[in-house]
């Protein structure tokens, strides 16, 4: 008896060791840093790194409601932080740990604070919109020479999709990305959570739905980049990475994204700190070696979006910061808008709207 | 006493595995949404006593149930599930009864061997078995380029995302569910009674379907609760083989619990479809007692 109680004490304080001895997990996007950097901050700081990754908001959002994650680092998009900060999923992050702070960029933390007031939970990671990825050649064959790819009209507009149908179109299979574009490009607000202005939406998808050959949120980055697909609505470093595979590849295919010209979704992945993060000293360790100018620099040259990082502006490739459709210019960026999350009831509405549009039932 | 113990093995196992968890997903489905951690109330709290556990009570409902009637996705879906498992059940009898067949006829030395074979799949995880599916199916997949090479077809066929990659994809996976009973019934057969008829003049077909097919009726209805039960709640398949289209409820599931963060209606909705799948277990096991009255 005596012999078991000993050995279950000594477990016990092995568990807590080994609890103590300095990690953090973190739980990113797929294919979302340059790996580089992971050994990097174990290097710097000794601390051990656990990173684990994800493809969908929804699957990050169900394990913070669900609470005990285990994660110390977590990174949600701008409207699901929101919801999940009114939840009491995260904590408040402690300013006196983050000397780089004052790296980030005044622009981008004027927009995030939409979702997060004082940016008191959360820093930017990177940030991009959602666009129109076209294959030049296939679009102009089908359209024409003056084929409308910097307006939604070349996918929203029944005409140009039947022709387009043939060639391949994939929509992003998130409606509260679609649902905005749609409202922007009907000249409604794109933000509208009002059922009846969303309800005009789901008419125009209705119309279009039948030549979509798929609603899904990563395929067409090979789609593209093979010649299988000929338009794409998805994320801007998303299409801009198909771009440059089949660039590398030297298949023919020429790909173009653009922001189009009703405006477009303006998104923002925040890193937080979960409530119940074990090891939240070491996460802001994490958050501030991110924040690190030179390190946000190596993330954006690796993965092709933009960060709220301006004192990395200066490191980054010419390729990078010198793309408009990475780095808008002034004038792109006013024209672009950002969204907040939808109320149960509405998303319910949403939801069900979507399997509508996306099956017929 | 140790009659008691053997008898509470089996009900703590029950009581354990199945009982208390689905009293917890059917308490989460008569609650409402919330936005905290969990996402829904009301809560139990013990330290409030019984006053507490009796406000607890009168705060569940079942709202979400009557949700589940005022919107026709849940029963088309319900009722699409049941098609698509109907059909791959009887998909997996066509294939799986002559392999079963040919595995009892042959040589007993190669039996084992033949069994082995039926059972090795299982070795390599059943995700990754249902992703190299999508690379043989694919517009620029394995079979697609085969049939073009042979000039069978000129145009690639599109198969993956359609309903007839999902019943490739699942009589794939179950097929062994559907073999191994048959062939275990079929093995037990006396040979002698088909013998028996063939010299009183019975023809081999005739002897096939008089004497093989009903002695083996027992394995094909095994096997077909065991198809049939878990591809009625199938979520992984219709989810990475099949289009938007295919509607099936493990998917409808999915987006309550995910999309709509709906934990309530979600709850509810997995309540239903083990409601409806008690109806083919309960047959099921009358089926096995009637088998083993009749053995017996």
């Amino acid at each position: 008896m005596n012999k078991t109680l000993v050995t279950l004490t000594a477990s016990v304080a092995l568990c807590a060791m080994a609890a103590s001895a300095e990690e953090v997990r973190v739980y990113n996007w797929s294919d979302y840093i340059d790996e580089d950097l992971l050994t990097k901050f174990e290097e710097e700081t000794g601390i051990k790194l656990i990173y684990d990754v994800f493809d969908s908001n929804d699957v990050l959002e169900t394990k913070m409601l669900a609470g005990n994650s285990g994660y110390d680092v977590v990174v949600p998009s701008g409207t699901f932080l929101q919801r999940q900060i009114s939840a009491g999923a995260f904590q408040k992050l402690d300013e006196a740990q983050l000397s780089n702070k004052g790296n980030m960029w005044g622009v981008i933390e004027d927009r995030t604070a939409k979702y997060d007031p004082d940016n008191a939970y959360s820093i930017n990671y990177m940030w991009g919109t959602t666009g129109i990825g076209v294959n030049l050649a296939k679009v102009q064959e089908a359209l024409g020479e003056d084929a409308p790819i910097t307006s939604l009209d070349l996918v929203f507009n029944p005409e140009n999709m039947e022709k387009l149908a043939d060639c391949g179109v994939h929509f992003l299979d998130a409606a509260d990305e679609i649902i905005p574009a749609v409202l922007a490009y009907l000249g409604e607000e794109p933000d509208s959570h009002d059922t009846d202005v969303i309800a005009k939406a789901e008419a125009v998808l209705a119309g279009v739905s039948p030549y979509v050959q798929k609603f899904h949120s990563s395929e067409y980055i090979n789609g593209l980049a093979n010649g299988d697909i000929c338009v794409a609505i998805g994320w801007s470093g998303d299409i801009l990475q198909a771009r440059d595979r089949a660039a590398e590849a030297e298949n023919g295919v020429e790909i173009a994204y653009n922001a189009p010209s009703e405006g477009a979704l303006m998104w923002f992945d925040q890193m937080a700190i979960p409530v119940d993060a074990p090891n939240a000293e070491a996460a802001h360790k994490f958050l501030n070696f991110i924040m690190d100018a030179e390190n946000m620099a190596a993330a954006s040259n690796y993965v092709y979006y933009a960060n709220g990082n301006e004192a990395s502006q200066p490191m980054l490739e010419e390729d990078v910061i010198g793309d408009p459709a990475i780095y808008p210019d002034a004038a792109t960026l006013e024209n672009l808008y950002t969204t907040s999350p939808y109320p149960p009831k509405t998303q319910r509405i949403v939801t069900r709207m979507w399997t509508k549009i996306k099956s017929g039932i | 006493m140790r009659r008691f113990t053997l008898i509470a093995i089996p009900y703590a196992w029950l009581l354990a595995l199945f009982l208390v968890p689905f009293l917890i997903v059917f308490k989460i489905s008569l609650s409402d949404l919330a936005m905290a951690i969990p996402p829904y109330t009301p809560n139990l709290d013990l330290s409030t006593g019984w006053a507490g556990f009796k406000d607890f009570l009168s705060q569940l409902d079942f709202e979400n149930f009557i949700w589940l009637t005022q919107d026709d996705l849940y029963w088309k879906a319900y009722l699409s599930s049941a098609k698509i498992a109907a059909i791959s059940t009887i998909l997996t009898i066509i294939v799986g009864f002559p392999i079963a067949y040919g595995m009892a006829r042959a040589p007993e030395e190669w039996r084992a061997t033949l069994l082995m074979l039926v059972i090795l799949p299982f070795w390599t995880s059943f995700l990754i078995r249902v992703y190299s599916w999508m690379g043989i199916l694919s517009q620029e997949g394995y079979l697609n380029q085969f049939l073009m090479s042979i000039g069978v077809i000129s145009e690639p066929l599109i198969i993956l995302n359609t309903n007839i990659a999902v019943y490739i994809g699942i009589v794939y996976t179950y097929l062994p569910f559907m073999i191994l009973p048959i062939y275990a019934a079929l093995e037990k057969l006396d040979e002698s009674l088909l013998e028996a008829a063939e010299d009183l003049g019975c023809s081999r077909m005739s002897a096939f379907w008089l004497i093989t097919v009903p002695l083996s009726k027992q394995g094909v209805i095994a096997g077909s609760f065991l198809v049939f039960i878990p591809t009625l709640g199938e979520f992984v398949i219709p989810s990475l083989l099949g289009g938007s289209k295919t509607l099936m409820i493990g998917k409808v599931l999915w987006e309550e619990f995910f999309s709509n963060r709906d934990w309530p209606v979600a709850s509810a909705v997995a309540v239903v479809l083990l409601l409806i799948l008690i109806i083919p277990i309960i047959l099921f096991q009358r089926n096995e007692q009637k088998q083993r009255e009749a053995e017996g």
